[in-house]
């Protein structure tokens, strides 16, 4: 069996580990928050890895990513420092916010993961002004906002299309489409659910692929890129998928009524880690072995973020004022 | 008991919580005006909102009960629309933060829409917003805003720090024809009191005096009041005998009640559960030094949330929400003019 369309096996690789990092990253921290190690109110990304990990795959430091109270897929996947991500949902000093964010502010610039805001629909606009700066450096790069089907409900979300529409923004929006806003099915919330069809009409490029099959996300995220960068403008991905978790903390939210377990077991079974390591398999790219050494590894990383969390000092009463106002230079 | 209007009662008094005695009033307005609806992000759901909407679905199903889109703004002025047209709508945001979306529908319209068109209109609207502070939640999920809104005329500001004034106050809220803000703070819902089970009101723009006391004036409202409550018993052992205000309402401000209190003590700390910079005990000072400046021995002082937003990190937390601790040393610099010397 040979490669789908524009990928060969590292890339395969490549995303699979990204994935794979999210995956146990996330169940180290719904492990910790159940044991309440961890008190800061997570949003946990379980079964959405492929989004991210299929969209990022084609940024480098130079395009922009945004998020959301859902952030540390987005920002595993986008390549942030993993000590300093579990550090900040610590609250420790040695977090991506020095302790002043925790989990739902998170950022590192370094790799122009620009930040998460957990007002819903709060980072989209955000992301439009990074497609913004983009088009003034010359569309050489691109800028990606990540929200949830939640956010399509708030009118700054048809601004912000509109606008980077309007004039053509090298700007990708990624609707990770998982059916609820907490407690609400899309059809409760919305007239029309299908985002990429309801939004059509702004003249913006959209699609509506399986979230939970990163090749066709990457494929599609290809596409998408490839145009903002030639100056054809923004595209919107509406990516189909899940949480496998409960809307926030480690539970599965299975006892407030909105959801049920037969349809998590489903999702569930349509893995898009599984999805990306049996392709893998079946072009003989990657043995059994090598996908434990693989989980082996990572599950290491991951814990040693945590011994750099946990041995890492809480940031100084005396400094809390620290960050109000940049110096100006 | 002092501060009923309409219909004095104090019988069927029973022990409930602050959330119960919302609970109640929602449900006793609803069943006596059925141009009451309900609407908001989250409302149908006890993640948002506690027990205070317990039963009201059953009793009042989805059309009285709107769960809505997370549209904050579109549902702002819908409700506006719908209290400008005849019903009488009450709104809740489960956050204090969400309704900077709404900023616009809130001030520029049903703030000011009565006044705008002459007095031809009314706008019987209560705004209900809660304050869900700590939690290592950080600055986006935290915020108390009343003095944001307090500075908007137009707009009625009160906020319960107990089971008695939570109920009371609701009630009086959404028979009030005009758009009022009624905050709720997570941190008193599981406060117990005495509440009567029939309607009542609690008249708005009326502080209440909670304990006499002589040698200081602590002013203070919502949850704050809780912290005031554990310094002065600390307070008293140490022979400091303070006089205890509850706001009630922030706008209209009693001031008299204010003035009346400190021709007795002289002396004044207010504490504040919001920010410091044009915050509601700036203005307390401000109205003060007004009315009452050459009533006061010693400089006044306030005790309030640092200018800054709400950090994540549990030890940054510790330090940004003012406790009985910080009240009681304020109390002693004041009694003792420490920080004065003349
Ligand atoms: C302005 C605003 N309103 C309400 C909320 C409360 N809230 C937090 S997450 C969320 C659901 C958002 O759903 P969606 O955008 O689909 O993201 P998901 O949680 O499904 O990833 C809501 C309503 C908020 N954070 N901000």
């Amino acid at each position: 069996m040979t490669a789908p369309k524009h990928m060969d096996s590292a890339l395969l690789t490549d995303i699979l580990r990204r994935m794979l990092t999210i995956r146990i990253f996330e169940e180290k921290t719904a492990e910790l928050a159940e044991s309440k190690e961890i008190k800061c109110p997570v949003h946990l990304y379980v079964g959405q890895e492929g989004i991210a990990a299929g969209v990022c795959a084609h940024l480098d430091s130079n395009d922009f990513v945004f998020s959301t109270h859902r952030s540390h897929g987005h920002y595993i996947a986008k390549g942030g420092d993993l000590n300093a991500l579990m550090a900040e949902i610590f609250g420790k000093e040695t977090g991506c916010s020095r302790g002043h964010g925790g989990s739902m502010h998170v950022l590192d610039t370094r790799v122009g993961f620009m930040g998460s805001s957990p007002i819903v629909a709060g980072s989209i606009p955000l992301g439009v002004g990074g497609a913004l700066t983009n088009k003034f450096l010359g569309d050489k790069n691109v800028s990606v906002a990540f929200f949830g089907d939640g956010a399509t409900d708030e009118g700054v979300f048809y601004e912000s299309v509109n606008f980077a529409t309007l004039y053509k923004l090298p700007m990708l929006f990624v609707c990770e489409n998982n059916l609820f806003s907490t407690h609400m099915p899309d059809f409760k919330r919305q007239s029309n659910t299908e985002v990429y069809q309801r939004i059509a009409n702004f003249n913006i490029n959209t699609k509506r692929v399986d979230g939970n099959n990163p090749v066709e996300i990457y494929q599609e995220a290809k596409t998408m890129i490839d145009r903002a960068k030639e100056g054809k403008g923004p595209s919107l991905l509406e990516c189909m998928t899940y949480r496998w978790l409960a809307h926030v903390g480690p539970d599965h939210d299975l006892d407030i009524g909105y959801r049920l377990k037969k349809d998590v077991d489903h999702w569930k079974s349509r893995c898009p880690i599984k999805h990306v390591r049996d392709l893998l398999f079946r072009m003989n790219e990657l043995s059994e072995d090598q996908f434990v050494r693989m989980q082996r590894d990572i599950v290491a990383k991951v814990e040693k973020t945590v011994a750099f969390a946990r041995t890492s000092p809480y940031p100084k009463e005396t400094d809390i004022y620290d960050g109000l106002y940049k110096e100006t230079v | 008991m002092t501060g009923y209007t309409r219909k004095p009662c104090e019988e069927n008094m029973r022990k409930i919580s602050y959330a119960q005695a919302i609970n109640e009033a929602f449900h006793q307005v609803m069943a006596n005006d059925d141009r009451v609806f309900q609407i908001g992000v989250g409302i149908n759901t006890p993640w948002y909102v506690g027990n205070t909407m317990k039963g009201l679905l059953d009793s009042f199903g989805e059309t009285r009960m709107i769960d809505t889109p997370v549209s904050e703004n579109g549902i702002t002025g819908i409700s506006v629309g719908s209290a400008l047209t005849g019903m009488r709508p009450i709104l809740t945001f489960p956050r204090m933060d969400f309704m900077y979306y709404a900023m616009d529908q809130i001030c520029n319209h049903a703030a000011i829409l009565n006044y705008t068109f002459g007095g031809n209109v009314s706008i019987p609207l209560t705004i209900r917003a809660i304050i869900n502070r700590g939690g290592e939640q950080a600055a986006q999920h935290s915020q108390a805003l009343q003095a944001l809104f307090m500075h908007v005329p137009g707009l009625k500001i009160v906020m319960p720090s107990n089971a008695f004034d939570a109920k009371g106050l609701l009630i009086e809220a959404v028979e009030d024809d005009n758009p009022v803000l009624y905050i709720e703070d997570r941190w008193l819902y599981d406060e117990e009191m005495e509440v009567p089970e029939e309607d009542y009101r609690v008249p708005i723009g009326q502080a209440k005096l909670v304990r006499e006391g002589t040698d200081i004036t602590i002013v203070s409202y919502s949850y704050m009041m809780v912290e005031c409550q554990k310094a002065i018993v600390e307070l008293t052992k140490q022979g400091i005998n303070p006089e205890l205000i509850d706001l009630r309402s922030i706008k209209p401000m009693d001031i008299t009640t204010i003035i009346h209190s400190l021709k007795k003590t002289g002396r004044l700390l207010i504490v504040d559960g919001g920010w410091k910079t044009g915050g509601v005990a700036a203005e307390i000072a401000a109205l003060v030094a007004d009315e009452g400046f050459a009533l006061l021995k010693t400089p006044v002082k306030r005790l309030t949330l640092p200018d800054l937003p709400a950090p994540s990190s549990k030890t940054l937390e510790k330090i940004y929400y003012p406790t009985h601790v910080e009240i009681i040393k304020g109390c002693q610099d004041i009694i003792h003019d420490k920080q004065n010397v003349h």
